[in-house]
């Protein structure tokens, strides 16, 4: 074997590690809504047990990133696994908080019976719900702080109500990996610590942990690895060496203003 | 036969029914673009199958006065007081309840029409054969025309061509953005009135030619037809009118010249025909030019995301990258670069890093921002600008191929 | 009213406007939730090309032939909705008049031009349907109920729609999870492994084939009214999509029986001496039950807190 074979080979080795040891890896993924790539060939791996931001200026696709993850949406090119395999054979592994904007919430249901969708892949088509599941569904409420409004129908709670529903529904799915879209968008200050302090919990559980975010102010608080992109992948790493005024700029262009980064990132302080 | 029907030689009444639909076509292209500008091409449907409970209890109170049930005039004043109808229950069905806007059309057409069909048959009862005019009003007829009902819809379409022509402005601004529109002093609720004040005179006029069922057709078909062609929603409309014109004239005329060819599926499948052509054929958003787009941006993906690949000593994954990089020479089977695909391959991972460079800059902020992953960097950047770029990024210069 | 005169010519008939009015507001719960509610005018609609077709190409006017033509031209025409709407970007109203009218016309001249005289076949007989001449000729009282060769005399019609109503009501029960789920929260349900699209399709396949059912026996208003009016009242009385789909089946079946009276005694009250059109009646009567949930329901008005908030 010639030196160049050897190095390449080698490269394929680590290559396969990396995909084994993630929850959640992505290759060459691109993705276009029309004309336009929303994303373009994003590489990215998220790492077991972590807490990942993913960042990134309106339009970057970042909620395009998630949907293309779990199949949502159609990539052009690319390749998705999830702890080492194909996506389908691991579903039942991943939870998803989709953006609250995205369902009517009009839909004649009541909050119990939305955190009860989420022992969907449990239940199966066809398997009687039991007072264990609704138990199950009471605690998930507890969870977020919701357990008094069981019985409510789902359009009279407010906003962050309605977040820690969702939030609850994926608590229900018992998953080890948590891809959550915008969870903290127009959200009240309560809510977003009561959400904060669950993704905390399950993360210190060991549960991987991957978020949407907009709040740059927040992420040195609530993450501990970021990963940035703007169509394509800006940075990857832990929020002290990856979030860095040099990374943000790159990320957001000339949108952020230089001071403001520096206040914001860790790399400055 | 067919060219004397379409160069109107066939009589007095059907080059009068022939010109009326082309104007009633022309009518409703237009009045339909706003509906369908407006997203609700649907209300149509329920405003013309509400006017069938109008006919039956104008036709009930005719014959009761003493009259003839079939007077044309008649008829229609009944059919466009129920239309009316059903239009104000849509309204007060979408705002007062949880109730969407098709659920309200959907419910106003089918009871509407059921309530027309229990007219009907109270029609039958208390005289029958009188009814047999009635039938026709549902898929159109001009056959056994009078002439005085061929003049009222030769009128009644120029009266409508007219009032639409008078009222456009006002609609497109309201269709287009209405906040706008309220800014300047319109009122946008009334603009929408008008607008199915407009469909209602469309349907009332075409009932007779078209048939109630099928008036929807040639108020949505034209503008959907039209969009293909134009981005402008002032050509819509008037492309929509011409298709519209043209549905009306020739499928009149086709109906005239062989028995046994009702009028309104004529000149619907006579629109529908442009719309397939239409859908097909059009030069930016039809199917086959769409198609053809697709398959050249999903190759230049594939081909930078391959260059990409090479330039890094990554793997080339996709079997279609390995196949279009082969078939452009840039690589061969096993997925190994040729001399040409290193070049290029070098080229791309340079612009990729003066993309990324141009991210940090705050001058090139506006040109950073039309990143896409495919455009290369020279379309938006002059030589000077590009050195410049090259000068932050330091390392060697690569040499052109 | 005797069970001698009852039995035999009002009983199969309610029943099949029951069966019918059930069969078609089932899937039209989720049709409205979907906002799909008029899909069921759609197809509706295109059942005419579809029988047309069929006799055309078979030369008969049995009955299977004549559904299955139908059921094609539903799917058909449910194809070509969603291939306009994403392929030519057309906004699905739009989408959807443009193919039922234009498959509609593609019937009726079908129908004009070829010679269908011998056959009963015609656009009325495709919008109002026959209810009232579905009578049971060998019933002649209550105790034909009991009577194997009576009942071997039903109109077939009736055994139709039963297992149409009952097919509708197990492929609902079979999956009614990933349908609320889906409707709910697409994104969430592709998130979970549901496929969406396949289960949307299924939806719409069954309501046609509901369609193309009671088509036969009671015409096309009939169908776009039971899709609609019931589900949507049932929408104004309830929160819970369990209840919602219980009264949906209440008003459907007050509608038909309602309905089917009134056309057929309604008249003799008056002082007339004919029927009116049940199918036409059934239509009105879920009419009327609708403006008095808009006026009365006690969940009429919209909830849910105003996204961004």
């Amino acid at each position: 074997m010639t030196h160049l074979e050897l190095a390449a080979d080698h490269g394929r080795m680590v290559e396969a590690e990396n995909l084994a040891s993630s929850p959640l890896a992505i290759r060459g993924l691109t993705v276009s809504y029309g004309e336009k790539p929303a994303i373009f060939s994003v590489d990215a791996t998220f790492e077991d047990g972590s807490m990942t931001a993913i960042i990134g200026p309106n339009g970057a696709g970042k909620s395009t990133l998630l949907k293309a993850a779990l199949g949502v949406v159609r990539p052009l090119s690319g390749r998705v696994t999830v702890y080492g395999g194909p996506l389908e054979g691991a579903r039942g592994r991943i939870a998803y908080v989709p953006q609250r904007a995205s369902v009517d919430w009009d839909f004649p249901a009541r909050v119990i019976d939305v955190v009860l969708m989420g022992l969907y892949r449990e239940l199966g088509l066809l398997a009687r719900v039991t007072g264990r599941h609704r138990s199950r569904a009471m605690d998930c409420l507890a969870r977020v702080g919701m357990e008094n409004f069981a019985h409510r129908q789902i359009g009279k709670l407010s906003g962050g109500q309605q977040q820690r529903v969702f939030l609850a529904r994926a608590l229900a799915q018992d998953a080890d990996l948590y891809l959550l879209d915008e969870p903290f968008a127009g959200v009240d200050a309560a809510t977003e610590k009561a959400i904060i302090d669950v993704l905390k919990a399950l993360n210190a559980g060991g549960k991987t942990v991957v978020a949407v975010h907009h709040d740059l102010a927040t992420v040195t608080e609530y993450f501990d690895r970021v990963f940035l992109i703007n169509v394509r992948k800006v940075g990857e790493g832990p929020v002290e060496s990856t979030f860095t005024g040099e990374a943000l700029q790159k990320a957001y262009g000339g949108r952020l203003a230089v001071t403001q980064i520096d206040g914001l990132a860790l790399g400055a302080v | 036969m067919l060219f004397e029907a379409l160069t109107l030689q066939l009589g007095y009444n059907a080059t009068l029914v022939a010109v009326g639909a082309a104007l009633l076509g022309v009518a409703a292209g237009v009045t339909g673009t706003f509906l369908f500008l407006r997203k609700r091409a649907l209300v149509a449907d329920a405003i013309s199958h509400a006017t069938l409970p109008g006919v039956g209890l104008a036709f009930i109170v005719m014959v009761l006065a003493g009259g003839d049930g079939r007077n044309l005039a008649g008829l229609m004043a009944g059919s466009a007081l129920t239309a009316w109808g059903g239009l104000i229950c849509v309204q007060a069905i979408t705002r007062r309840t949880r109730l969407s806007e098709d659920a309200a059309i959907g419910a106003v057409l089918s009871v509407f029409f059921g309530a027309g069909i229990v007219l009907l048959t109270v029609i039958q009862t208390m005289s029958s054969g009188r009814q047999a005019g009635l039938d026709g009003l549902l898929l159109g007829s001009t056959a056994g025309m009078l002439r005085q009902d061929a003049l009222m819809i030769a009128a009644g379409g120029a009266l409508t061509l007219a009032l639409v022509l008078i009222l456009r402005r006002a609609m497109i601004l309201v269709a287009f953005d209405s906040e706008y529109a309220r800014s300047i002093g319109l009122r946008p609720d009334r603009v929408d009135m008008m607008t199915m004040l407009l469909v209602l005179a469309v349907t009332v006029v075409g009932l007779k030619i078209v048939g109630l069922i099928l008036i929807v057709a040639l108020l949505i078909i034209p503008p959907v037809t039209a969009r293909f062609w134009t981005e402008r929603s002032t050509r819509v409309a008037a492309y929509a009118g011409v298709v519209g014109g043209v549905s009306g004239y020739v499928g009149a005329a086709l109906s005239a010249s062989a028995p046994a060819m009702p009028t309104g599926p004529i000149i619907v499948l006579t629109c529908f025909v442009l719309f397939l052509l239409s859908l097909l054929l059009a030069p930016e958003r039809g199917l086959l030019a769409a198609w053809l787009r697709h398959r050249r941006f999903q190759e230049r993906v594939h081909i930078r995301q391959g260059l990409l690949a090479l330039a890094q000593g990554q793997e080339v994954y996709e079997p279609l990258t390995i196949r279009l990089l082969v078939r452009k020479g840039l690589a061969r089977r096993d997925g190994v670069p040729t001399e040409a695909g290193r070049a290029r391959a070098a080229k791309a991972l340079r612009d990729e890093h003066r993309w990324q460079a141009l991210h940090g800059l705050a001058e090139y902020e506006a040109i950073s921002g039309l990143y896409d992953g495919l455009r290369d960097i020279e379309t938006v950047l002059t030589a000077d600008q590009i050195d410049e770029l090259d000068a932050v990024l330091g390392g060697p210069r690569e040499v052109t191929p | 009213m005797s069970g001698a005169d009852f039995v035999p010519l009002s009983l199969v008939p309610i029943l099949i406007g029951v069966f019918t009015a059930i069969a078609c507001a089932l899937p039209g719960n989720f049709l409205l939730l979907r906002r799909q509610a008029l899909i069921g005018d759609a197809i509706s609609h295109v059942v005419l090309p579809g029988i047309v077709l069929a006799f055309l190409v078979t030369g008969s006017t049995g009955t299977w032939p004549m559904m299955a033509g139908a059921a094609v031209a539903a799917v058909v025409a449910v194809v070509l909705i969603e291939a306009i709407r994403r392929l030519g970007r057309v906004e699905s109203g739009a989408a959807m008049g443009v193919v039922f009218t234009a498959m509609f016309a593609g019937g009726v001249l079908l129908l004009e031009r070829s010679d269908t005289s011998a056959v009963h076949l015609d656009v009325e007989h495709a919008l109002m349907g026959n209810l009232e001449s579905l009578i049971w000729l060998d019933a002649e009282g209550w105790s034909s109920l009991l009577d194997p060769v009576a009942l071997a005399g039903l109109p077939p019609e009736l055994t139709r729609i039963f297992v149409t109503m009952l097919g509708v009501a197990a492929f609902l029960w079979l999956f009614w999870r990933p349908l609320k789920i889906a409707t709910f929260d697409e994104g969430f349900a592709q998130g979970a492994g549901i496929r969406t699209g396949a289960l949307g399709m299924a939806l719409v396949i069954v309501a046609a084939i509901a369609a193309v059912a009671a088509f036969d026996a009671v015409g096309s208003i009939i169908v776009i009214a039971m899709f609609i009016c019931p589900p949507a009242a049932a929408r104004l009385m309830t929160d819970r999509l369990e209840a919602q789909i219980a009264w949906s089946v209440g008003f459907a079946t007050l509608s038909a029986v309602a309905g089917y009276v009134l056309a057929g005694y309604g008249p003799l009250w008056f002082g007339g001496v004919n029927a009116v059109s049940a199918a036409g009646m059934i239509a009105t009567v879920s009419g009327v039950i609708l403006a008095l949930a808009t006026i009365f329901g006690p969940c009429r008005s919209r909830t849910g807190a105003p996204s961004g908030t």
